[in-house]
């Protein structure tokens, strides 16, 4: 890997970091309305996986979205004017926090129905398939999206198809409150995909390395016809499910042995111990993450808000 | 023109589609080998394939998303649900992201799907098999809902539908399928979200689709017989929903039935009743009156089915009541 993707990979995360953190403040004074779910903990996943995938690879995720998008080059301006409603926000104010998406950069949206878009994953899927296109579909949700039948009936199709999808299960331990062991038969998520006869496997999710190569290595084998796979990346979020959410959950003990082993901090020391990055270069690119938020802000505060005849558009696309 | 039946519109239409536009292609349960619970699709597999005609798991959630995700990537899925009963297991599906997701995300995701479904009452099928829940559905903005009440519409309609670029649910009564009538010959279309008159008449505005058309025209034909003229407004699309006709209609004649199979409450009904009060109050002369299927889960006995089931003398019934009153 040359220093540059590094490099990218390294300010991708802080800049997913220091948005989040300033979208949660917006929150707090009201800008931002809604749900809003923070990524924060969970940046070496999307980061790791979603740079091994190609630009035609199609990526779709769950409410939790921010970090995605990010990584699949929305900017983080029009992230940021989403989360505000503004006419500038990459679904036209229209989404907010759960529904990001630019499909001219193959980020086919987050979607707020726990699974529901595992379906929808699978048929992007066909439609590459169908036309004879090498392109895999990425599909992330979380470890509760795994109880539900949408998930099931995904894998299945996917796998009597012989599709190529990379079904990855963000394990972040909770579905909202209720941890996974609590809602799962089994807690080792890698175990469903033995029932469609799927190859697993479960990944560290705080280290993006790790991330990256194991996404490189699966997407490279169902694009070349190995048919669908299903990755488990263990991972845990630093803040609540949403914001409001009182941790009644969890011990602070836990969660602060987690932040500990923060995935940012991984692959800072990663960088450093392997001689790819000094401590200035990382400052320096943290700065850069630093501007790039601000301006986001600065422009999502400064956009316009949707018209009002921007209500009836987009109903359907032939009147 | 041919006198062909519904099923054989419906079936020319899908070939059509299908020999005219790559893209075009079906899934569903035993829409394959089978050819289609109701044979809709008898001869397609051999013809097209299994890559064109494709049988799926029973899994309407997953048949319906898969739908989506195929239409996302610019293709036109048709996909079958054997009734559309079986559609509440995708609802979520149908009405949370197909009618949703052109909106909710900008207008970015185009969506040139069609949902065919079979419905209706009748056939002793039973309380979770017999439904017409057609109301339901046309009442999520980013739907569209056809129903047609002829085979020419039928064909022309479903043609319309799968070149159209938004989601359409197209309901199929099970017991028209049978139903033969008059086809054009060659390619056409029938425009989706335009009502239209099936027969003039002057005294009493009948407002009616799908199976309850071929109701509707009987019990014109008896009260033809006694003098009284009924004009039929067919609205073969309830979303979106075409009132022009309705309300030119009720104009003339003063007085109207609206004829549904599915249940008055909350009803097709009610929302057409409350628009011709609401944009011509001043052309009542009579209250409108509904005729819909009794407010019971259909039972399997076929005396009792039968008498839960909008009938002629129901609406030659209306029809009276609304002249005298």
């Amino acid at each position: 890997m040359e220093k540059d993707e590094y490099f990218r990979m390294y300010r991708e995360m802080v800049v997913i970091r220091r948005l989040e953190e300033r979208s949660a403040e917006l929150y707090q004074q009201g800008k931002i309305g809604g749900f809003l779910h923070l990524y924060i903990g969970q940046e070496a996943v999307s980061t790791g996986l979603i740079s091994a995938r190609k630009p035609q690879d199609r990526v779709i995720t769950a409410y939790r979205d921010h970090g995605v998008a990010i990584n699949c080059g929305l900017s983080a301006r029009e992230v940021m004017a989403e989360l505000l409603g503004k006419a500038t926000g990459c679904s036209k104010g229209k989404g907010g926090s759960m529904h990001l998406a630019d499909v001219t950069k193959n980020f086919w949206g987050g979607h707020a129905i726990v699974g529901a878009h595992l379906p929808i994953a699978t048929g992007l899927a066909l439609g590459d398939a169908y036309k004879g296109e090498k392109n895999v579909t990425i599909c992330m949700f979380g470890d509760g999206a795994t109880n539900i039948g949408f998930f099931h009936e995904a894998l299945n199709m996917s796998k009597i198809w012989n599709l190529p999808v990379l079904w990855v299960c963000e394990n972040n331990q909770y579905g909202m409150g209720t941890a996974v062991e609590r809602a799962s038969a089994v807690s080792e998520i890698i175990q469903k995909a033995q029932a469609y006869a799927m190859p697993s496997r479960r990944v560290d999710g705080m280290d993006v390395m790790a991330m990256r190569q194991a996404a490189e290595e699966m997407i490279e084998a169902i694009r070349n016809g190995a048919g669908p796979m299903l990755m488990e990346a263990m991972t845990y979020r630093f803040r609540g499910h949403s914001m409001g959410d009182p941790e009644r959950y969890r011990k602070p003990e836990e969660v602060h042995r987690y932040q500990e082993n923060d995935p940012i901090g991984i692959f800072r020391k990663y960088l450093q111990e392997n001689g790819i990055a000094t401590e200035e270069e990382l400052n320096q690119l943290d700065d850069e993450a630093e501007a790039i938020v601000e301006d986001a802000v600065q422009f999502a505060e400064a956009s316009p808000e949707p018209q009002p005849h921007e209500l009836f558009e987009h109903i359907y696309v032939e009147a | 023109m041919a006198r062909i039946t519904m099923r054989e519109a419906i079936s020319q239409a899908l070939w059509e589609e299908m020999e005219r536009d790559p893209n075009v292609f079906i899934l569903g349960e035993e829409v394959g080998v089978w050819g289609g619970t109701y044979a809709v699709t008898k001869g397609f597999y051999d013809h097209f394939g299994p890559e064109r005609v494709r049988d799926t798991p029973i899994a309407e959630a997953g048949i319906i998303g898969a739908a989506i995700g195929a239409a996302l990537t610019g293709l036109r899925p048709v996909a079958e649900l054997m009734t559309i009963n079986f559609a509440f297991s995708a609802m979520d599906h149908i009405v949370n992201q197909a009618a949703k997701l052109h909106y909710m995300f900008g207008g970015q995701m185009v969506l040139p799907m069609v949902i065919r479904a079979v419905g209706g009452g009748g056939r002793q099928l039973g309380a979770t098999h017999s439904q017409t829940p057609d109301a339901v559905f046309a009442h999520f903005p980013g739907l569209k809902v056809v129903a047609p009440g002829t085979p020419a519409d039928a064909k022309g309609l479903l043609k319309a539908a799968i070149r159209s670029n938004d989601p359409i649910l197209f309901i199929e009564h099970a017991t028209l399928y049978q139903m033969r009538g008059e086809v054009p010959e060659g390619d056409y279309t029938v425009p989706i979200g335009k009502s239209t008159i099936q027969r003039p008449g002057r005294d009493v505005t009948i407002v009616t689709y799908s199976k309850m058309l071929e109701i509707s025209l009987k019990a014109a034909d008896q009260l033809a017989k006694e003098g009284i003229e009924v004009e039929i407004v067919d609205l073969r699309t309830l979303r979106p929903l075409d009132m022009e006709p309705v309300l030119e209609s009720f104009k003339k004649t003063n007085r109207a039935v609206i004829v549904e199979e599915g249940w008055k409450s909350y009803g097709v009904g009610a929302e057409i009743a409350s628009r011709i009060y609401e944009e011509a109050f001043d052309y009542v002369d009579a209250p409108i009156r509904r005729v819909a299927q009794k407010e019971v889960p259909l039972p399997y006995n076929r005396t009792l089915e039968q008498m839960a089931l909008p009938k002629v003398e129901d609406v030659i019934q209306a029809v009276k009541e609304v002249l005298n009153g």
